[in-house]
Formats: C-alpha cells, structure tokens, sequence
C-alpha cells in the first residue's frame, strides 16, 4: 500500500513537474531548430491555414544557425540585452549602497520611530506598480529622467522589497556578538563591514537573486516610462520580433533567459531562503 | 596583563552587569539608547530619503491630484472618486480583478497544498527535484514564454491540437471568455513553485514527535493531516493567501504582452486600466484609483503583518 502510495504521488508530481519545466525544453529546442523544420511544423499557426500547429520533441535536424545569426548578427538584440543588463547591474549596486545600510540600520539599532519605517517598508513592498505609477511618473518628469535608463532604475534601488528581506535576516544575528565586538573596541562602521554583512550574507544573496529574476522580467515600467525603442529592455523586444521568423523568435527567448536560468540554478538556496522569510518570522 | 586590555576586562566586567540586572544610571542609559539610535538612523538615512522622494513624496501629491479637477486644479472634493466607481471601465476591471482573485487564490492554495504533502513524503534528492522542477517559472521571464503561450492557445495552436486530437472541438481560447481560463493557468504556473516552498517551511515547523505521538495513538493519515497539520499551519495559512493574492499582482505581464491592452473583456484588469488611464494621461482618475487601490491593499497589508505577529506565538506554544 505504501510503495503504491509513493509511486502515485511520484507520478503526479512527475505530471506537474514536467508541467512547469517543459517550456524551457521547448525553448532550448525550438532554439536548436531550423527555419525550415520550425516553419513545417508550426505552418497552421503562422499563416492561419487548416489544421493545427505540431511539434517534435527533439529537432530532426538540430542546427545552431539562429545561434549564429542572434550572435553574428541581431545589434537590436544586444542593444536591449545590455539595457537589461545595464538596468540590472544599476539597481542591484544601488541597493547595495542604500538599501544594506537601511536594513542593518532598521533591524540592529532603536531607531526611533522603527515600527513606521518597518510598516512604511511593507506596505510600498506590496503596492502593486500600477498604484505607485502615477507618482513615479511624477517624480521622474520633475527630474527629467523620463525615456531614460534612469526611470527604471532609481525607483527600483529605492524598492523596499529587499531592504525588508535583509532586515529579517540580519535580525537573526545574535545581540551578544555585536555587543562583544563593541567591548572589543570595534566601530559601528567596523561591525556593519566585519559582522553584519558575512553573518548577514545568506539574507544579501537572497535579495540578490530574488531582484535580479525580477529585473528581467520588468515590463510595466519601461512600457510606461520608455518611448524611445533603443532604451527598451529586452522583455519589450521579444514579443516585437515577426512571428514569420519563429525559430529565431525561440531562440532569442531561450538566449534571454539564460542569465536569469544561471542566477536560479547557483543560488536556488537563496532564492528558497527569500520565499520563506516572508512567511515564517525568525 | 597590560594596562589596555586590563579595561577592556574592567568595561567588560560592566556590561555584563548590565546585563544581569544591575540599573545603571538612568541619564547614562538614555544617553546610550539615544545615542545608538542616531547611529541606526545614520544608516537608514540614505535609503529612506530616496524612498521619500521617489515614493513617499510624489504619494501624496497623488493623493492631493485625487481630491482636483485635472484641468485647472481646482478643489472639487470627492467628484473624481465618484467618477472613477462610475465608470464602466473602473466596474468591469474590479470585477475581472476580483472574479481572477477568487478563482485563482484557492486553486493555487490546493494546488500548491496537495503538491507540498506529497513533496514532503519523499526522500532528500528527489525532493530537491521536484523543488527545482516547480521553481523553475520564477527564473523563466515573462516575456521568454509569451511565445510559448500564443502557440499553445492560437486558434491552430498546440492546444486545440491535442483536443482535436482527443476528438473535442476546438476553442478559440484568446478572443472568448476561455481566455480567462488561460490567465488562470499562466498565473498558477508561474506561482506553484513560490507557493509550494511557503507551504514546505508550513509543513517543516510541525513538530515531527507528535506525529509519531499520533501514529502510534493509531491515526491515520488523514486524521492525521486534519487534525495535526492543519491547525498547526493554520496561523501560515493567512500569510501565504496574501503574499500569493499580492502576487497575483503580477499577471499583468503575461496577460499585455499576450494580448496587448485591450484584451478579450473577460480578462481585462484593473492594471489594463491603469495603464491605458496612464496613455490617455487621464491623471484626475489614475490618482483617485491609486489612492482606492492603495487603502485595499493597505488592508491586505495590516493583516498580513497581524498573521505575522501570529506566527510565532503560537508555534512556540506548541
């Protein structure tokens, strides 16, 4: 009965698991397909004739020739590659600088009025964008960032979103070695650097990756805030490109996540570590 | 023994009678308290003075623009909010949003639930697998399966495919209300995983000696589950339906880029609306609804933090 029973629930996970990891097989294979194959199968679909789109698991004819072509040849791709890039590496180092300290501030010293910040963290946290649009537009206008990579990355360093994860980690560090580092003689400044950040490393990487997953996938900002194509972001440019060229279409999707598919597979830990700090209080 | 680590002993020595109960001075204790607390907000400082000026500050500008006439700014009380619950657009955006919520939330909680069980019955490896295989949505953009989704529910896509196949009719899934359904399933794909591992770090609290306790009394394992795990997580339970409700936030991606701003009637939200309220720069309303949205969420907010406060009360009770 009990062998039966595991056997089950290992099919049904198998069922749903192979559910939620398929498109990334889909994508890595539809990437190594030609245009020929692709067009073949997926014909009903692109020129709206009878009958439905096909697919085979694997290419017949496995090529690497949209490879080339997205490497060699598509400056449009890397031009938004690199503003994603960019938009990224902006905001991730910005929280560095602000959000770390903000956290290590809010969560290791009676600061006054620590209850607001802490509510005033979580509620911007939860704001949906579409609330907080508004005044971002606002704002941006003033300083005239907009259809600048600046538009997406400044409200985005200043997301509180991490600062609320780090400070649940760096609450789990014990009182008793920051109080014996200060006996010793070390400075505020020392016991951020020395303690605070390797004890508190787990909670920064979490941070970290959880950020970056969702750096690639922004679209409602630059959708509101960028005009100007060559600022665009990657995620604005793949739905643009002509369903005509599928198996190039595919393989830029593959080659676009795979920053974010490495982040995921290296620091997986972290990124469970981050989905539980929001719901279980240390 | 040198002079200098001599009071070092001595401050030491001081502290730890602190500690035990000793009451220092009373201005000397303040004096460190306070001062302690200036070196806490030396640290914020920087970071909240640019989520005041990016979040804080422009907030309430929002909030005075939802209480003015858009052109010519003058004071005209609560006649935007009027305007925008009026509105038919506003109607039928919240109740999509809404009818999303109530449909998605429980499915994905079951969903999510039933997978975590059966994840936990496992053995070290094949658990972490199976963690892997569920998570693997969240490192996948939005706009890297946009691709995948318009193939499978195109009118000659890969799902009308299979249903042919099965000798069912086909649907046109995009451009009938059956394009709620495929929101539906883009939404709980993308979150199972998330949903799943909150549920795991539920599972893992309860103490593993009363469930020997009751196997051994002779429960089963459903007597078990109804009776142990259910109302051990249940102070989880709040938090995860708000984090995932939060979440559901995020659909908005698939939902545009699949289907653009103006989408089949049934699946056009409250985000649709805000960003075409946003393209037609129509602020008067935008500001109102942001303001309405924001004092809903504010809500979900507080009894998020009133689960959390729960949480470890009762778990360490047990």
């Amino acid at each position: 009965m009990n062998r039966i029973g595991k056997l089950l629930s290992v099919l049904i996970l198998t069922v749903f698991g192979l559910m939620t990891a398929a498109p990334l097989f889909f994508l890595f294979c539809g990437g190594l397909m030609g245009n020929g194959e692709i067009n073949e199968y997926l014909k009903p679909f692109i020129y709206h004739m009878d009958g439905y789109a096909g697919w085979r698991l694997f290419p017949l004819y496995p090529t690497l020739r949209n490879f080339v072509k997205l490497f060699l040849d598509s400056p449009e791709f890397f031009r938004m590659f690199w503003n994603t890039m960019a938009v990224t590496a902006g905001i991730l180092l910005g929280q560095f600088l602000f959000g770390l300290p903000a956290a290590w501030g809010l969560a290791r010293y009676p600061v006054p009025a620590k209850k607001v910040f802490y509510m005033l963290c979580i509620v911007l946290m939860m704001l949906p964008f579409q609330v907080t649009m508004l005044s971002e537009y606002l704002v941006l206008n003033r300083l005239g960032m907009l259809d600048t990579l600046w538009s997406m990355i400044l409200p985005g360093v200043f997301s509180t979103f991490s600062v609320f994860l780090m400070y649940r980690f760096f609450c789990g560090i014990p009182e008793e070695l920051l109080e014996s580092a200060r006996i010793d003689g070390a400075g505020e400044l020392q016991i951020f650097f020395m303690l605070g950040v390797p004890l508190g490393a787990s909670g920064i990487l979490s941070a970290l990756v959880l950020q970056f997953l969702e750096c690639f996938n922004m679209i409602e900002q630059p959708l509101v805030f960028l005009k100007e194509k060559s600022r665009w972001p990657l995620s604005l440019y793949l739905p643009e490109i002509d369903e005509k060229q599928m198996g190039f279409a595919l393989c830029c999707s593959f080659v676009a996540l795979v920053p974010p598919l490495l982040v995921f597979c290296m620091g997986q830990q972290y990124l469970e570590a981050g989905i539980m700090a929001g719901a279980v209080k240390e | 023994m040198s002079l200098n680590k001599l009071s070092k002993l001595h401050s030491k020595l001081l502290r730890s009678a602190v500690c035990v109960g000793n009451i220092p001075p009373a201005g000397e204790y303040y004096n460190l308290k306070k001062r302690r607390g200036l070196t806490g907000l030396a640290f914020c400082l920087p970071g909240f003075f640019g989520i005041a000026i990016f979040y804080l500050v422009p907030f309430l500008d929002v909030v005075r623009r939802s209480f003015v006439q858009a052109s010519g700014g003058r004071f005209c009380g609560a006649d935007n909010y009027k305007i925008v619950l009026g509105n038919a657009a506003f109607q039928l955006a919240a109740k999509n949003t809404a009818r999303f919520i109530l449909v998605c939330l429980p499915l994905l909680l079951l969903l999510s639930l039933l997978l975590a069980l059966l994840v936990n019955g496992l053995g070290v490896r094949l658990k972490a697998a199976f963690k892997s295989a569920f998570l693997l949505p969240m490192a996948i953009p939005a706009a890297s399966v946009v691709l995948l989704w318009k193939l499978m529910f195109d009118t000659h896509g890969f799902v009308n495919g299979i249903a042919d196949w099965l000798g069912l009719a086909p649907v046109d899934w995009m451009n009938t209300d059956a394009a709620f359904a495929v929101l539906v399933f883009s939404y709980i794909w993308k979150n199972l995983g998330y949903t799943l591992v909150l549920w795991m770090a539920g599972l893992a609290s309860v103490p593993q000696d009363v469930y020997e306790a009751a196997q051994i009394d002779g429960a089963g394992r459903l007597v078990r589950f109804f009776k142990i795990t259910l109302p051990l997580i249940k102070p989880m339970i709040f938090t995860i339906v708000v984090l995932s409700l939060l979440n559901s936030f995020k659909v908005f991606r698939e939902a545009y880029l699949v289907s653009g701003g103006y989408p089949q009637e049934s699946i056009y939200l409250l985000q649709h609306l805000f960003n075409n309220w946003f393209l037609d720069l129509s602020v008067d309303k935008m500001a109102a609804s942001s303001v309405l949205l924001a004092l809903v969420i504010g809500i979900f907010v507080a009894v998020l933090e009133h689960s959390w406060e729960d949480v470890p009360y009762r778990s360490s009770h047990e």
